[in-house]
């Protein structure tokens, strides 16, 4: 399996790394178009600020390359919100674009009483019957997911997991080839195992 | 619903595992690599590294074993202990660290935390705050420099006012370890963290006092602290994690299976 991580700059791509290895596959981590393109599977992980990763795509000249893929795509976390229309974590007071692969937007959480932001630990939830979530079967109880996150893409149409921390919000969206989990299947224990696996066999 | 976190805490010094009484006397525990990896696979639901003579010794320490740690597990883990600049915390995270844990740079440097903030991101910012009760004045002292005898002391903070000033500079979770209950196994301060987590917009983990199960379950219902960290407890087998989830989940907390 030809895997590329899409090398962002951003601090995390040790831990997607890993994951992917003890699965078996070992991820090409690269910032150069033409290795993305040619890959069979697509990794966007971020950690940081919508703003800053946005620049950085920009800066390596990868938006353009990542709109125009039609293999399987997964975004982790901030990487799941840069797939969406644009986020509300605001760069010198504006909204930032992203993009705009998935049609959904992201959101400041909203604050609530004893409920500390990040929201930050292990939450169950509800996965649906998209293929990344294959084997979460009927019976079971929800699988908990690793989160750490202050923004999110409220429910719908393109919602294929939900979680629920001061309201209900996507823990996981699609849309043809793209897919985003707002969790870190890479620090979420067997159950994110099971979905970067279910990845890896994905076809689209 | 969230879970709340059960974390074990490993000391490390020299690159092994260490455990001190009230941060004194410490006696190696076992290597790094494979306590984190059976933590990990009895539930533990992150791991915390604290590099304890880093702060004190002004030395780089070899960190290597930071991505051996990531190699092998699963879940999230924080690395602690003289991380003093944007490129130590850029080392740590790049060798696949989830969160960097600062607790003295913060005191000698407190924009060390919003730089930080601003270049990471909230997510991953730390605050590791040592508090001591001090039963003459009836304050609570923030502390510095606790992993090193001779310079260990006070600070000019109080603890409230020190957790606003983290908050307002951006950190993403604190770590209050109430250093009275620290190593002697009699139970979280219940009391002061009550008042922290009154304060505290940001999650909140307990630590210091862990002797027994109903300790989590006390922190967990009368504290509502976000995760209880503990070390003694767990590498002298004490307590087992799994006996311990399936002991606070059938008091009602919510545990992640």
């Amino acid at each position: 399996m030809n895997l590329v991580i899409v090398n962002t700059s951003c601090a995390n791509l040790a831990s997607v790394d890993f994951a992917f290895k003890r699965l078996g596959v070992t991820p090409v981590i690269s910032a150069d178009p033409t290795v993305i393109r040619s890959a069979e599977r697509v990794v966007l992980p971020g950690v940081g600020t919508a703003g800053a990763a946005m620049r950085e795509l920009n800066r390596l000249q990868l938006v353009g390359t990542l709109q125009r893929l039609s293999q399987p795509l997964l975004g982790i976390c901030l990487g799941m919100q840069m797939l969406t229309r644009q986020s509300a974590e605001l760069r010198d007071g504006q909204p930032v674009s992203c993009l705009n692969l998935i049609p959904t937007e992201v959101e400041r959480m909203p604050k609530a009483l004893d409920l500390p932001l990040p929201h930050m630990g292990w939450n169950r939830t509800e996965v649906s019957e998209h293929p990344l979530f294959k084997g979460f079967g009927e019976g079971e109880a929800a699988p908990y997911f690793y989160y750490v996150h202050s923004f999110a893409a409220p429910l719908s149409q393109q919602s294929i997991a939900r979680c629920d921390y001061t309201q209900p919000f996507s823990a996981a969206i699609a849309q043809n080839n793209f897919m985003g989990v707002q969790f870190h299947p890479e620090r979420s224990g067997e159950a994110g195992a099971r979905v970067l696996q279910n990845f890896l066999e994905i076809s689209c | 619903m969230l879970a709340k976190r059960i974390i074990p805490c490993l000391d490390v010094r020299d690159g092994q595992v260490v455990k001190g009484v009230q941060f004194r006397n410490h006696e190696i525990v076992g290597d790094i690599v494979p306590l984190a990896q059976g933590y990990a696979a009895a539930g533990a639901d992150e791991l915390v590294f604290y590099d304890i003579t880093a702060s004190s010794d002004e030395r780089v320490v070899d960190k290597s074993w930071v991505s051996r740690v990531a190699e092998v597990i699963n879940i999230p883990f924080a690395v602690a202990g003289g991380i003093k600049s944007v490129a130590a915390a850029r080392d740590i995270l790049a060798m696949g660290a989830d969160k960097i844990s600062i607790n003295t740079p913060a005191l000698r440097d407190p924009d060390l935390i919003n730089t930080l903030v601003d270049e990471f991101g909230q997510q991953c910012i730390v605050i590791g705050i040592d508090s001591f009760y001090n039963q003459q004045s009836g304050d609570y002292e923030v502390h510095q420099f606790t992993g090193d005898e001779a310079r260990s002391g006070k600070t000019n903070w109080q603890t409230s006012d020190w957790v606003q000033e983290v908050i307002r500079r951006g950190a993403g979770e604190i770590v209050l370890n109430c250093m009275n209950q620290d190593g002697v196994r009699r139970g979280y301060d219940i009391e002061q963290l009550k008042n922290v987590r009154k304060q505290c917009t940001v999650p909140l983990i307990a630590s210091g006092g862990a002797g027994s199960m109903e300790h989590f379950y006390e922190v967990f219902s009368q504290a509502q602290v976000d995760g209880a960290l503990a070390a003694s407890v767990f590498h002298k087998a004490v307590i087992q994690i799994p006996q311990l989830k399936d002991y606070l989940r059938a008091q009602g907390i919510s545990i992640r299976p």
